[in-house]
């Protein structure tokens, strides 16, 4: 574990990887918004999450070859995921609503395989990248370095994340999404049309990650098989965070990231990802035997 | 392989038709009487067939065939033939379907009409689509321009080249079923290689075990060759072989600043897959030659897209070298992330970078990085169907609209040793062309090939690029190098403004 002794050695380099952690995990954290939002009202796990996010890059990728500035691109790719989310609803979503789990799963796999190999054929494999036109900052000589693009990236997640919070209370639609999600037989009884508002989640939910793939392809790149990454770590950061809790989800997306950027460093970059389901894990089977004392399940 | 389809439709047919037979005796196999009119249809056919209605004539042969059938029946039943009618429907229909069953496994016409049928799994989906399609293009112009130049002779006849192609979806699982399938439902000929090392590994074991002689361009994993294959031909050079110069080209520089090459510091970062882990090994033991350390060593799993945490230790540890290898990922990552950190390191070595493109998507931030390659347009080996590898170049992006990647051009390669050597072989047997295959010492475009008791390419050398002003330039080894390796590279501060290049 020498790299720990690099570490103490130089604590600044703990602020790098925390501060990359953080902003690395907002952008997941974005995806996670999504996720936990459709999970808790339609009681839908969406493996195609990561797909939605990967056509949101491209959005981005040819807008910004047709000539549009790439976060200009953000909102419109956002847009367009919307659109294809509202196509995408009666078509497939509408029959999975508050069905076996099981169902779903399937049924949002064979969509994430359809839309991995729609983009595989129409798009080629070729890694995609934009420049991301936005200054990053360095501190200490170099030591410290803040990809501007990562920062904004953050900036999004903390203003969807509010947006999404303020929506949710204060607009009429927004209180209909948490009241079926309360209760849908109630919900209906008093007169709201859930199935517009199952509609209105998942459209919702496409948009957000059409954004974050934009900021993805910026940040990264994008390629069709992108996909399967974002769909585990939104996993993750939905259960890790806890369904219906909004502001946990950027805070468990953070701490994710800086866990991750950690492990990396002192363990080697083979167990970053393993570092963390194994986190994960543990996470649950602490949160199990925490509820088993209060006499309740994990749901 | 199209009889086999054909096959396929003529069994369906002649089962169909047993049926209709089997029908019109009246009775089953098992000498029940065939069931009356099914429910729906009305009960009294009456017996001078009219029907009157549209919808009803297009069941009224069949009725015809059943109500024949029935009153057939009936009368043999009643005159005491019940058994031998069930025996003879019985042995009808084993004829029928023993006949379609032998029909279809007929073996599909091979080198029919004096074509040489050349079997490859190559991914045309999933994460090695884009060489995949290299892989693809280059076996194509391989077999149009060897076929336009005469053909193949075997025996003082001249054979057309043809390939078939299966799509291995870039998982290893289904590259091998292809090839078996290929090899003993479609019966090619011989079998051209996949993509990578990982499907070239799946695959050697089955091509061995149905004996049937491989040539492959694009997998270069060092471990094919430690099985003892007999039938396996490579004519790239092994993946341990592509950061190796990058090594000698450290310790040249270390000299010649004066530095004992001992004190030259190695980080490297790989994807966790065969080919890159090889060039790991050969990094790893070239610096062991030299006696240099090796500070990092990640090896980042195939999921992860960012590479901050490795970049963090560079600047920490500050080695005079890192080198990537990720196939087109690490490449654009090494180059995008390095530069947006402003990470600072005397020497970046990559593979994959011309397949990546990164002088088009990075611009002058993709100057001063190495990159290994199997091959480069400059070279001028010359062979009888392509000329040289400028003229290959030319020939390639004339058809494909852009420019070959090694991988295409070892490709081509493989297809023309196959050429040469069943022309030598005389014959189209597996053994012979085998033979012909182990003493093969043919000039390509590519480069030399030769193979030695493995199945490796031993005659070749590798090339290593430096991307100056942002175009490629060889600068090992020597005997190619068209400008000296710049090194160390210079600082970040010092370097020109970023260009906004075109990118693609």
């Amino acid at each position: 574990m020498s790299n720990l002794g690099v570490l103490v050695d130089a604590p600044i380099l703990i602020v790098q990887l925390v501060v990359s952690g953080i902003l690395v995990g907002a952008i997941f954290a974005l995806v996670a918004y999504g996720m936990a939002l459709v999970w808790g009202v339609m009681n839908i796990i969406n493996i195609a999450q990561g797909e939605f996010v990967m056509l949101g890059g491209y959005v981005v990728f040819y807008l910004d070859r047709a000539g549009v500035h790439p976060l200009l691109g953000i909102p419109i790719a956002a847009a367009a995921l919307a659109v294809l989310g509202a196509a995408l609803y009666p078509l497939v979503i509408r029959r999975l609503v508050d069905r076996d789990m099981f169902v779903s799963i399937l049924a949002t796999f064979g969509i994430s395989i359809l839309l991995q190999q729609l983009a595989d054929q129409l798009f080629s494999a070729d890694i995609r990248t934009v420049p991301s036109h936005v200054p990053g900052l360095s501190f200490d000589g170099g030591l410290i370095s803040i990809p501007g693009i990562k920062l904004a990236g953050f900036v999004a997640a903390l203003a969807v994340g509010g947006a999404l919070v303020l929506f949710l209370r204060h607009t009429r639609i927004g209180q209909a999404i948490r009241a079926t999600a309360q209760n849908a037989r109630a919900a209906r009884v008093l007169g709201i049309d859930t199935d517009r508002v199952y509609a209105t989640t998942f459209a919702l939910n496409c948009a957000i990650c059409g954004a974050a793939g934009g900021l993805v392809v910026m940040t990264w790149f994008v390629q069709p098989y992108l996909g399967l990454t974002y769909t585990l770590r939104s996993f993750m950061i939905v259960v890790a965070a806890g369904l219906g809790n909004l502001p946990g989800v950027i805070v468990a997306g953070s701490a994710l990231g800086v866990l991750e950027e950690g492990a990396g460093f002192v363990l080697g970059a083979e167990y970053q990802t393993a570092f963390i389901f194994l986190l994960l894990i543990a996470l649950l089977i602490g949160r199990n035997l925490m509820l088993a004392r209060q006499r309740k399940y994990l749901q | 392989m199209r009889a086999h389809a054909g096959a396929g439709a003529l069994s369906l047919f002649v089962a169909r038709a047993a049926c209709l037979l089997v029908r019109g005796f009246g009775m089953r196999p098992d000498g029940e009487p065939v069931d009356r009119a099914p429910t729906g249809i009305p009960a009294a056919i009456p017996a001078t067939g009219g029907f009157g209605r549209n919808a009803e004539r297009k069941g009224r042969t069949r009725s015809l065939i059943r109500q024949w059938g029935d009153a057939k029946a009936r009368r043999r039943v009643r005159s005491g033939h019940l058994l031998e009618d069930a025996m003879k429907i019985r042995m009808l229909a084993a004829a029928c379907a023993a006949a379609a069953f032998a029909y279809g496994a007929m073996p599909a016409a091979q080198a029919a009409g004096d074509t040489i049928v050349l079997g490859a799994a190559v991914s045309l989906t999933g994460k090695y689509s884009t060489n995949g399609k290299n892989t693809k293009d280059g076996y194509d112009l391989a077999v149009k321009t060897i076929n336009d130049k005469g053909g193949v002779e075997v025996g003082g006849k001249a054979y057309k080249l043809k390939v078939v192609y299966y799509d291995d979806e870039s998982t290893s699982a289904r590259g091998a079923q292809l090839v078996e399938r290929l090899i003993s439902q479609d019966h090619v000929d011989f079998v051209l290689g996949p993509y990578s090392s990982a499907l070239t590994k799946a695959i050697a074991p089955i091509t061995e075990k149905y004996k049937m002689p491989m040539v492959e361009g694009n997998g270069a994993d060092r471990g094919l060759f430690k099985n003892g294959y007999r039938y396996l031909f490579a004519v790239l050079n092994t993946s341990d072989y592509y950061l190796r110069e990058a090594v000698n080209i450290l310790a040249e520089q270390a000299k010649k600043a004066g530095r004992d090459p001992k004190t030259m510091k190695i980080a490297i970062a790989i994807e966790n897959d065969n080919f890159s882990q090889d060039v790991r090994d050969g990094i790893v033991e070239d610096a062991k030659k030299y006696g240099m350390q090796i500070v990092i060593d990640d090896k980042l799993p195939a999921e992860l897209n960012d590479m901050t945490a490795t970049l963090t230790k560079v600047k920490a540890l500050k080695p005079d070298a890192l080198m990537i290898s990720g196939h087109e990922k690490g490449a654009v990552l090494g180059i995008r992330q390095v530069a947006e950190q402003k990470v600072y390191v005397p020497m970046l070595a990559l593979t994959h970078c011309d397949s990546a493109q990164i002088t088009e998507k990075f611009g002058k931030e993709s100057d001063y990085a190495f990159c290994g390659s199997q091959w480069d347009v400059s070279m001028t080996y010359t062979d009888r169907w392509f000329g040289n590898s400028q003229q290959y170049a030319d020939t390639f992006k004339k058809a494909f609209n852009y420019d070959p990647p090694y991988q295409a051009a070892e490709s081509t390669a493989s297809v023309e040793v196959f050429a040469d050597a069943i022309a030598r072989a005389g014959s189209l047997d597996k053994e012979k062309v085998r033979n012909a295959l182990a003493k093969t010492d043919l000039m390509t475009f590519y480069g030399p090939v030769k193979f030695d008791a493995t199945g490796k390419n031993v005659a070749k050398s590798m090339v290593m690029y430096q991307v100056q002003n942002e175009d490629y330039v060889v600068v090992a080894p020597s005997k190619w190098a068209s400008a000296k390796p710049i090194y160390p590279a210079p600082a970040w501060d010092k370097r020109e403004a970023v260009a906004k290049v075109s990118r693609k």
